[in-house]
């Protein structure tokens, strides 16, 4: 078994009013950058894990989003990556 | 009848929730979460509050609590659930309910008294209502604005399953106005507002009573 760290990124899924990324780049617009146009504010979660491959965590990180960490009515998830920790 | 009120931690208005049954005239217990026992309870109510602080999403993880097993046991077998505030959070993530409720579209935690038109009496916990009716009911959340897929909404709305619709406009940017709906065997229900918190008129408004009232809610059984 090998320890790993797999980094979930879950994300308000495009087309969804995403309240906070729209106050975000209100405020981004007051400290004069004006040419930040869409912002959208998701959330990353880092999962240490151990495992014999990198695909079997991938596999288990997708277990762990459909159940848990995204919920699939609103929200996309990304697995970032997944590397071998010591 | 028997009404269980179950407790998670972070739960709030449970106390008001079980005033309301009683004063009802019904018997009423408070049921810890990790209780799988639901100690021969008609009828559940889930209340509101912020349940495991509202880690992750409101709901996602009180979802998994011991007594959701049971809970959902009592839903199939087509008996009473209500689910207020918090409760209908955790109803839409642990699928007895569908869609979701996300972040104010203002982001501000709002705490008023709003008006919701009654869009069904066709449920247990709106049988003593008529069609059209609205009621004076205070709301006090940050995530109550209900978001569900095209698909879904036409369903709700072909079926006759929104339940509480706020009027004149919601106070947090839900689709379509929705304070309120039911599962498809119109025994679940689920609602933003605090329908125990508007009980006697000293509190500025008593139209959540009939919600609680055992005539209807015999009826239903």
């Amino acid at each position: 078994m090998t320890r790993f760290k797999g980094r979930v990124r879950v994300m308000p899924r495009a087309g969804l009013l995403d309240p906070q990324g729209t106050a975000v780049a209100h405020a981004l617009g007051a400290l004069g950058f004006a040419q930040v146009g869409d912002v959208r504010v998701g959330r990353t979660l880092e999962v240490l894990i151990e495992a014999n491959s990198e695909p079997e965590v991938r596999d288990r990180l997708r277990d762990m989003c459909d159940r848990l960490l995204a919920n699939p009515v609103t929200e996309d998830y990304t697995i970032d990556t997944v590397e071998a920790v010591t | 009848m028997k009404v269980g009120i179950v407790r998670f931690p972070g739960s709030n208005r449970d106390r008001e929730a079980l005033h309301a049954v009683q004063d009802a005239g019904h018997d009423a217990s408070l049921i810890w979460h990790r209780s799988t026992d639901l100690e021969g309870a008609d009828l559940l109510i889930l209340p509101g509050g912020f349940s495991y602080g509202d880690y992750l999403r409101p709901g996602a993880i009180a979802r998994f609590s011991p007594v959701m097993q049971a809970v959902t046991k009592h839903a199939a077998a087509g008996r009473p659930v209500l689910g207020i505030c918090n409760g209908f959070q955790i109803l839409c993530e642990a699928n007895l309910l569908p869609g979701q409720l996300v972040r104010n579209a203002s982001l501000a935690f709002v705490s008023k008294m709003v008006s919701v038109r009654v869009e069904s009496d066709a449920t247990p916990f709106t049988a003593g209502y008529r069609v059209g009716q609205e009621l004076r009911l205070p709301v006090a959340h940050g995530d109550g604005r209900y978001v569900a897929d095209d698909p879904t909404l036409d369903r709700l709305e072909r079926d006759g399953r929104v339940v509480f619709r706020y009027v004149p406009q919601s106070p947090n940017g839900a689709m379509h106005d929705i304070a309120g709906i039911t599962n498809e065997g119109h025994n679940v229900v689920g609602l933003m507002p605090h329908p125990e918190c508007a009980v006697d008129a000293l509190t500025g408004s008593a139209d959540g009573a009939a919600m609680f009232a055992p005539a209807a809610l015999a009826a239903a059984l």
